[in-house]
């Protein structure tokens, strides 16, 4: 008994002279050690019910008809974009319909009332901080199904991956240069990331500039001391106590907005870097969920855990 | 000057996006995407959103690209051996089937 029937020369010729209707199933096949017709009963449970050639046009015709439409979808959706494109309004346009009350209100008084220099931040961490609280526990959604699929609690926490990897830290090249960029990367971050209510940047960019340094400290050095750096429980804390920060201060803030009670965070002035209410401390919960979810999704691919 | 400038950037985003949806390797597409990040983030910064611009900088082109190369490791769409026995042959010709 063979393991493999269909790679048989003799079953392979059979199968030509069953496919051009020469022989059927029922002739009595002498084989001394093969079973070729036990193999071809398998065949015909598969057979098509119609001939084979009126099945090869079926696939033909049908993977034409399939190449035409998807053509057509392209072509549609493709102009649809275009005219769209071509209907916006011009870029500084002040006639633009997303030039209302609403900007005008976040860029004369945003500075003001938020104590942010940068409007956006200012936006995006005290007008609608709802927002991106939703959109951290998004990323640590994302973290936790990961964790999830990566089957990280359980008996088999500890499956094994076989698979070698690249090790990066071989390369000469990729050692030297991140060895000298991992502490600006790692520095830049920061920077962004304590001045983002003064400059372009703030929590999600800081980081995710964090998290990429971090990535590359664990390329560059190994994964085995960056979970010494980083273990997985500092990783667990660092999140859960940035969330949680998060949703006090906001409940805080919302509570006392909306009641008219005193509101106990000075807004100090704007342009220090002490400045801004909750907003900087805000940008640093947002910073350290999206480093540590970025660094967890390496760890995780790369390792199989934290 | 700045008009012709944006015009080489507007194109080759395009040029890049397509060239992500029709190349045949997976790995040549990511590192087309990533190309594709980069212009991108240099549009940002041309319309006058420097946050997005470092956001999509970091994002885009750093952790996207390092996590797709990571999945492709683990689902072997990239060959070690296959990388490396190409990196010894010519560069045009040595890409043999290390991405089927």
């Amino acid at each position: 008994m063979r393991d493999k029937p269909m790679i048989d020369p003799e079953f392979s010729s059979i199968w030509t002279l069953w496919k051009n209707g020469q022989i059927d199933l029922t002739t009595p096949l002498r084989s001394p050690g093969h079973q070729p017709l036990q193999a071809l009963k398998e065949v015909e449970k598969y057979r098509p019910r119609h001939s084979w050639e009126a099945y090869s046009q079926y696939v033909r015709k049908s993977t034409l008809l399939y190449k035409i439409a998807a053509t057509i979808l392209c072509c549609i959706f493709i102009t649809l974009m275009l005219l769209t494109v071509a209907n916006l309004p011009r870029y500084g346009d002040p006639n633009a319909p997303t030039i209302n009350e609403v900007s005008e209100r976040y860029i004369e008084e945003g500075t003001e009332e938020t104590g942010a220099v940068n409007t956006v931040a200012g936006m995006i961490l005290d007008y609608r901080a709802f927002d991106t609280l939703g959109e951290s526990f998004v990323l640590f959604t994302a973290v936790c199904s990961v964790a999830v699929l990566m089957n990280l609690s359980g008996k088999r926490q500890h499956i094994k991956h076989t698979k070698e990897l690249i090790n990066y830290a071989d390369d000469m090249i990729v050692r030297g240069v991140c060895r000298l960029l991992v502490p600006v990367i790692l520095l830049f971050g920061i920077y962004i990331l304590l001045n983002g209510h003064l400059s372009p940047g703030g929590g999600f960019s800081g980081g995710a500039v964090l998290g990429a340094g971090l990535i590359i400290y664990s390329m560059v050095w190994g994964e085995e001391k960056a979970s010494r750096v980083f273990p997985a429980k500092l990783v667990r804390l660092v999140v859960f106590c940035s969330l949680a920060f998060y949703c006090l201060a906001k409940s805080y803030s919302f509570y006392t907005g909306a009641n008219h009670l005193p509101f106990l965070i000075p807004e100090g002035a704007p342009g220090h870097i002490l400045s801004g209410g909750l907003i900087m401390p805000l940008n640093v919960a947002v910073g350290f969920v999206v480093c540590f979810t970025m660094y967890s999704f390496y760890m995780f691919f790369r390792r199989g855990r934290l | 000057m700045i008009t012709a400038f944006r015009i080489i950037l507007l194109a080759s985003l395009v040029i890049c996006a397509i060239g992500t949806a029709i190349v045949k390797k997976p790995m040549h597409a990511i590192i087309i995407y990533m190309a594709y990040s980069v212009i991108m983030s240099i549009i940002w910064v041309l319309l006058e959103s420097p946050d997005l611009a470092i956001t999509e900088a970091a994002v885009g082109a750093g952790v996207t690209g390092i996590l797709f190369f990571l999945t492709l490791h683990r689902i072997n769409l990239i060959d070690k051996d296959a990388e490396h026995d190409s990196r010894k042959e010519d560069e045009g010709e040595g890409e043999s089937d290390h991405a089927r």
